[in-house]
């Protein structure tokens, strides 16, 4: 693996969360506005979040909310840090699995603050909502991320990514993958696990931010989903594996396919309140995942 | 450059660590612990110890986003956001402060420190999981199994009772739950 500097991987980052931006905004064809005006979408947005004056509330905690609205960006900069694009990455940590796992530990403390800081009630309700919802989708993700180190035998993200060459651990653990990308959109507030930022909350966490708050806060959100679109590819389609195209590009394509598949359940699938999600979460998921380690196991001990 | 950062997250973990006792806000106490901790995290890694250095930062994080719920949910104050004192018992609290310090203090002082025997692991990660799995993987089997039936159990118990709609045919239905 080939060390590239952390601004050309936070360019790129910001890059691949805009795309799924303008992804989201073509695949809206609920409205009837032409495509090239939904593309544009995500443009007009953040001209108008520029220009908006920023609103605030009656006694928020001002720093412990600027925590929580900038944290998801700099949670989803730090997770790209191991991603590994082709050849490069910023970092290959001998513990990079567990570093994806601790970063997005840290989105239970900076998105509850989002919530609870502003000292708004429906805002709070969406801190507490995101809070029990990682309680159910984080341990299924945990084992997730076990399965691909269990087969490659390191916790390595390029261990994994080496250990591909043969096939792709999609193929050996779908199941595994299929819970990482619930569990990503969980992280990412997103598709059926939007809860926190429901409609009958008037927005929940995302009620009152506004101007450049909210602009950032929807930025670190698209930025969650390309991260954990990234780590998909790395973990479980190969990395950069692929014929003709150099390494890079088919890390790039594939992490753009996760996340067009991500951005495109978003309208698709209701959204699942938290105590629904715990019970789906702990009594079929996460025995379900159980058992797939369970198989990726025998199948390395079989084949020694 | 590798002492630098030890140094300036030593004085991170203390400086916040102060924080915790100074500030007069629930969750900016339980935050300024937080990163107290993450502070220490780092330093596991400066140290070469790359999983336990991540391991402490992902689970204090998520011990403090627990604690600060629970602290938040026990407090008659409304949801934590009026300013209140942190600090209880401080005449006790700061004897037993002092007392431990002066005792780890004189320890680390007066203790003959061992001289090195050996040399660090190649890949201290692996050595860590044969240390944990290798000898100990029948008490660790065991100790895995009990918590984690413990969780399941106290999950179930809490579920059963849960308040809101479930299979229909599961439990009885309440007026409140026809909408």
């Amino acid at each position: 693996m080939i060390a590239w500097s952390a601004t050309a991987a936070t360019a790129l980052l910001l890059t691949v969360a805009i795309v799924g931006a303008v992804v989201d905004g073509l695949l809206d064809t609920g409205v009837s506005v032409a495509s090239a005006q939904r593309a544009a979408r995500p443009w007009r947005e953040t001209a108008r979040l520029l220009r908006q004056r920023r609103r605030t509330t009656v006694a928020p905690d001002a720093l412990l909310w600027r925590v929580g609205l900038a944290g998801p960006l700099v949670v989803a900069v730090l997770m790209a840090t191991v991603i590994p694009v082709g050849g490069s990455v910023v970092s290959d940590l001998p513990a990079g699995l567990v570093w994806f796992n601790a970063m997005d530990v840290l989105l239970w403390a900076v998105l509850w603050l989002a919530g609870w800081a502003p000292n708004s009630g429906y805002g709070l309700v969406g801190g507490y909502r995101f809070v029990a919802q990682a309680l159910g989708y984080e341990l299924p993700l945990m084992f997730a991320l076990t399965a691909p180190a269990v087969a490659a035998g390191s916790l390595r993200v390029g261990d994994v990514v080496a250990g591909q060459r043969g096939l792709w651990y999609v193929v050996q653990m779908p199941l595994a993958f299929a819970v990482f990308l619930g569990s990503v959109a969980g992280f990412s507030v997103w598709g059926p696990l939007r809860y926190p930022v429901g409609r009958d909350i008037a927005g929940g966490l995302l009620t009152e931010p506004s101007g450049v708050d909210r602009l950032v806060l929807l930025t670190g959100r698209y930025a969650l989903l390309a991260a954990g679109s990234g780590m998909a590819v790395a973990l479980f389609l190969g990395g950069g594996a692929g014929p003709l195209l150099p390494g890079w590009l088919w890390s790039l394509v594939k992490t753009l396919a996760v996340l067009t598949l991500l951005v495109a359940v978003r309208r698709r699938m209701p959204v699942l309140r938290a105590d629904r999600v715990m019970r789906l979460a702990w009594l079929v998921v996460l025995p379900a995942v159980l058992v797939q380690v369970l198989v990726v196991s025998v199948i390395v001990l079989v084949r020694g | 450059m590798q002492v630098a950062a030890f140094v300036v997250l030593a004085v991170v973990a203390v400086a916040s660590g102060i924080a915790v006792f100074t500030v007069d806000s629930m969750a900016r106490a339980t935050f300024a612990l937080a990163v107290s901790f993450v502070a220490v995290g780092g330093e596991l890694l400066l140290l070469g110890l790359p999983y336990l250095g991540i391991i402490t930062i992902l689970m204090m994080v998520m011990e403090m986003t627990i604690m600060v719920v629970f602290m938040v949910m026990y407090m008659m104050n409304p949801a934590g956001l009026m300013p209140m004192s942190m600090l209880h018992n401080t005449r006790g609290a700061a004897a037993i402060a002092a007392g431990t310090f002066v005792v780890l203090a004189a320890g680390s002082l007066l203790v003959p420190w061992p001289t090195r025997r050996g040399a660090p692991p190649a890949d201290p990660i692996r050595t860590l999981g044969e240390s944990i799995m290798g000898d100990k993987m029948l008490v660790m089997i065991g100790i895995s199994a009990v918590l984690f039936a413990t969780i399941v159990a106290a999950l179930v118990l809490a579920t059963a009772r849960g308040r809101y709609d479930r299979d229909r045919s599961a439990g009885p239905v309440t007026a409140g739950d026809r909408r």
